[in-house]
């Protein structure tokens, strides 16, 4: 059992000390220091002027460029050597065009068994009356996969470069939206009806592209950018507050997280039943019609979704950083 | 080659070095868009129309909304507001030296 001290003893201990520093009740300097109040601080008008001059001097030195033996040489020397870039560049890419063979010439490498092959057995193959769309989504989907993947992740990129300042609140989306706003008309006529005239339209076509990918030209990437570049200008006619009521960014996460998600499955199907000699269970249906080669459809749908959000997100992020 | 592609390759290569020689930045955004465009038509001559509509909506379409929004960042376009204040810093500074 420890003993009780008196009060006058207790206060010259260490602890109790800490304890006031810690808590902040008393000041330690009251008493202990001398105050002043702060006196202006009066400058040498004589000094002033001086480094003033040598400012002044140091400037007119650094920008009189005539008379600068370094800035000449370099602007010379500059001028030389971009000539001999410019040459040099110029005659490298003369000298690989012309190692190309002739444009449409039947018998160049180009022309070997893969693309024989793509050409005689892909609809056959695939389903798809379109060739391209057969050979980058059916023989090659695995690059094609990974290219959406790269425009996943740089968005995910331009998200945490772009992104606006979260620690100011809610205020901080919302500043950074008023200033970019301060030197434009809030609602432009001319702007909003074309885009309620367009925009259905635009998106439509955006529609058409990817369904049709699989039959005409076109495809998932192309009509991702349509629609995407449709969006953007339903946003820049109607503001933020129209488009946030169906796109934030948790819709774009969970979108793009869902179509690359599909995207796997299904290849992952198709990549199972083809290393191991089994037929697919999907058919390829009738070639021309809309239901037809397969995953070929699916497929572009994901990868136009992708690129839909993608295309947004970016206008998004330039434009004010948040959602 | 007909006259037509002829002329669509002469603007390519013109609309190229003017690209490179402009002096604003915003004209040279808008001519690599009309760049875009021309190669796309090129393109459906060239008989790749699958790289057109791409062409189109990427090369002509958002990419020049992504560049004339940095630009924007930058404060590289200046809106009517902008350059009054700029006019106003320039005599504030004068009226600065002067005194």
């Amino acid at each position: 059992m420890s003993r009780k001290v008196p009060r006058e003893q207790y206060e010259k201990t260490l602890s109790f000390k800490l304890k006031t520093w810690l808590e902040g009740s008393r000041d330690p300097y009251v008493g202990n220091l001398e105050m002043r109040p702060q006196s202006l601080r009066q400058e040498d008008e004589a000094v002033r002027r001086r480094l003033q001059e040598d400012k002044k001097q140091a400037r007119d030195r650094a920008y009189d460029t005539e008379h600068n033996r370094e800035m000449v040489l370099f602007k010379k020397l500059y001028r030389i050597f971009s000539l001999l870039f410019c040459v040099f560049l110029v005659s490298m890419l003369l000298i690989g065009v012309a190692d190309l063979p002739p444009f449409g010439e039947a018998d160049k490498p180009v022309n070997n068994e893969v693309s024989q092959r793509y050409i005689e057995k892909g609809l056959q193959e695939t389903g798809a009356v379109n060739i391209v769309t057969g050979m980058i989504l059916d023989y090659r989907a695995f690059d094609t996969l990974g290219e959406s993947h790269v425009l996943f992740i740089a968005t995910c990129t331009v998200l945490i470069l772009l992104r606006a300042d979260q620690e100011k609140g809610k205020n901080g989306a919302e500043e950074w939206e008023a200033n970019d706003r301060a030197y434009e008309p809030k609602n432009d006529v001319i702007l909003q009806t074309a885009a309620r005239l367009l925009v259905p339209f635009i998106i439509i076509f955006g529609i058409y592209i990817i369904l049709c990918g699989h039959l005409g030209p076109g495809g998932g990437f192309s009509g991702g950018a349509v629609i995407g570049a449709g969006l953007i200008l339903y946003v820049s006619a109607f503001g933020f507050a129209r488009t946030e009521r169906f796109f934030t960014a948790k819709t774009y996460k969970w979108m793009s997280f869902g179509a690359l998600a599909c995207y796997c499955l299904s290849k992952t199907y198709s990549f199972y039943t083809g290393a191991n000699h089994m037929e697919s269970v999907i058919p390829l249906g009738t070639p021309g019609a809309i239901l037809s080669s397969g995953l070929i459809l699916l497929l572009n749908i994901c990868v136009g979704v992708v690129v839909a959000g993608t295309m947004y997100t970016f206008y998004v992020m330039f434009r004010k950083g948040g959602y | 080659m007909t006259v037509f592609t002829c002329i669509l390759f002469l603007f390519l290569i013109v609309c190229a070095v003017a690209a490179s020689l402009s002096k604003s930045l915003l004209n040279t955004v808008l001519i690599f868009m009309s760049y875009s465009l021309v190669m796309s038509i090129i393109w459906v001559i060239l008989e790749a129309p699958d790289l057109a509509v791409t062409e189109a909506a990427v090369g002509a379409g958002v990419t020049t909304v992504l560049f004339v929004l940095t630009l924007k960042k930058i404060h590289a376009i200046m809106g009517a507001n902008a350059a009054e204040k700029e006019a106003e810093n320039e005599l504030e500074y004068r009226r600065r030296r002067n005194s």
